[in-house]
This record gives structure tokens, C-alpha cells and sequence, in this order.
């Protein structure tokens, strides 16, 4: 369903933000030695009961009130599965929670990493209220950038500014 | 990071805010929800971003929100504008997403063919 890692982090991102998230930080690191692909994301949003964890790998669990369904964490630990990784959710009610999903580099299930970058630049623009910190390992390149850093250069113009929408995508595409 | 261009560049955007006065005149929502996602709605959010950037849209904010109940629909957007009904819009993509850009947000026209709802 979600076809490229790229995709897989803006949706697990998603759900920091809708669990009320003011930290997240989002990392993807390659290491070729090792053969190890590993995403982490993690939050300080409302965080997840035991019994919430227990089911939240299940495809037909969601916190939301209709009928949604919480599909994301599954695609990933199905992703993860199929990619001889591993699949981990850590969470605390009240202080976050800690997705991190490993998978093997040459496995050639892998989802492709898609445009990670444009995650950063459409995450950061829709969500100006939250401080989001990456940090990319990634064969193209290395990249760390935490939006507080940009805030403060700021000083109260909105990083969804379009100037600064700009500023952004030239900052990314020089990096990665 | 090139600091001194993020300077120059909130000098600029402090003039053009203290021009408007005001907060962001249009809200666009786009659904990413695990199915919007599924079904594109990055391409659409992306093609928001852009054309924001690119026309200098100061008084247009992007933002996400999770599934909107129309999952048959997706990718779905909304268009929340001050003293007027909110506009649906569905089984968006990039290239419909620049016409309610051109269209709708900068000469006030909804893309009627695109609406599904209005709230």
C-alpha cells in the first residue's frame, strides 16, 4: 500500500503530529557495513497505553473515533518483515513514543527510499508548529537539520513563509 | 546552512507581513491519512508547497490533517477561507492542485468540476 520508505516515515510522522507531538525527531541511517538500514522516529506526543501497544500492530486498530483504520504501523512492521529487519514500538502515556524499524540494505524486497527529502520540506511547511530534527545516512549524502535552528534565525517569520519554502528546497536539493 | 540567505531572507518577509497585517488568509488541508498517502496525496500536498512557493503566496497556508471520511475519494484536500463555506475537493492530483491554486486561491473561483462537498 505505501510503496516507499519515503511515504512509511511521513506516515508514522503523521501520527506524532495527530498525537499531539510539539518533538519529533526522524532519523534514516544506512550503514553499509553493517548491511543495516534503520528508520527511527520518535515523538513526545500523548504516547500509547500497554494494552493500546498490544493492538496497535494489529491493521484493524486505530485511536481514531470513526471508522478509520490505523494502518501505518502494520505497513511498516509488514515492510520490516518482509525485509529481514526488525520492528520495534516503544511507548509511554504522556511522554511519547519510539518507532524503529530495521532492514537488511541488500534485501531485495526493499522498498525503494523514494524522494526523503521532499518528506522533510512537506513535513516541516504543514507543521510549523512542531520542531522536528532529522538526520539522514543515506548513500547520497548526510544531512541534519533541526527546525528549531531555522526558527531562531527567523526570529517570527513562519518557516511556511514561501521565501523560506525556497530557501528550503535549495537548502535540501544541495544536500541530498 | 547558509545562514546569512535565511537573514536576508526573513528582512524580505518581515516587510511583506507588516504590508498584509494580517494571518494567513486561506487554509488549504490535504488529507494524509495512511490512505491519502497510499493514494497520492503527497504528489498533491507537494504540488501545494510549490505553487506556494513559487507564486509567493504569503497569505496561503498549507497544513495535514488524517482521513476525512471520504476514503473512496482520496487524495482529498479542503479549502477553508474566512467568511466563506469550506470547499472539498477529491481524486485530487498535482496537475488539479495547480488549477485550484490558479483558479480558487488566487482569483476566488472553486473548480467546480473537482468539488465534492461544501461545508
Amino acid at each position: 500500500m505505501l510503496a516507499e520508505l519515503s511515504d512509511h516515515v511521513m506516515d508514522i510522522a503523521m501520527n506524532s503530529v495527530r498525537a499531539g507531538s510539539k518533538n519529533i525527531s526522524i532519523s534514516v541511517i544506512a550503514a553499509k557495513e553493517q548491511n543495516l538500514l534503520t528508520v527511527t522516529i520518535s515523538d513526545d506526543g500523548t504516547g500509547m497505553t500497554a494494552e493500546m501497544l498490544k493492538v496497535a500492530s494489529d491493521p484493524f486498530f486505530s485511536t481514531k473515533k470513526k471508522k478509520k483504520v490505523g494502518l501505518g504501523i502494520s505497513l511498516l512492521q509488514g515492510a520490516t518483515q518482509m525485509c529481514g529487519g526488525e520492528f520495534s514500538l516503544e511507548s509511554t502515556p504522556g511522554e511519547g513514543t519510539t518507532v524503529r524499524a530495521t532492514f537488511a540494505l541488500d534485501h531485495p524486497d526493499l522498498p525503494p527510499m523514494g524522494n526523503l527529502k521532499e518528506t522533510i520540506l512537506l513535513l516541516c511547511v504543514s507543521n510549523p508548529e512542531v520542531r522536528f530534527v532529522f538526520r539522514y545516512r543515506l548513500e547520497g549524502g548526510e544531512i541534519v537539520l533541526d527546525t528549531n535552528e531555522i526558527q531562531e534565525v527567523l526570529g517570527g517569520v513562519p518557516i511556511n513563509n514561501p521565501q523560506v519554502i525556497g530557501f528550503l528546497q535549495r537548502y535540501l536539493d544541495e544536500r541530498l | 546552512m547558509n545562514l546569512d540567505e535565511l537573514k536576508a531572507i526573513r528582512e524580505k518577509a518581515k516587510k511583506d507581513i507588516q504590508l498584509r497585517q494580517k494571518e494567513a488568509r486561506i487554509k488549504i488541508v490535504v488529507g494524509m491519512g495512511t490512505s491519502g498517502i497510499a493514494s497520492g496525496a503527497r504528489e498533491v500536498l507537494r504540488s501545494f508547497v510549490d505553487e506556494i512557493a513559487g507564486r509567493n503566496l504569503v497569505d496561503v497556508m498549507v497544513t495535514q490533517t488524517g482521513e476525512k471520511g471520504f476514503a473512496s475519494q482520496e487524495p482529498m484536500i479542503e479549502v477553508l477561507e474566512e467568511g466563506k463555506p469550506g470547499v472539498i475537493y477529491g481524486n485530487m492530483d498535482a496537475e488539479k492542485a495547480r488549477k485550484v491554486v490558479a483558479e480558487h486561491i488566487v482569483k476566488g473561483n472553486p473548480v467546480l468540476e473537482y468539488v465534492i462537498e461544501t461545508s
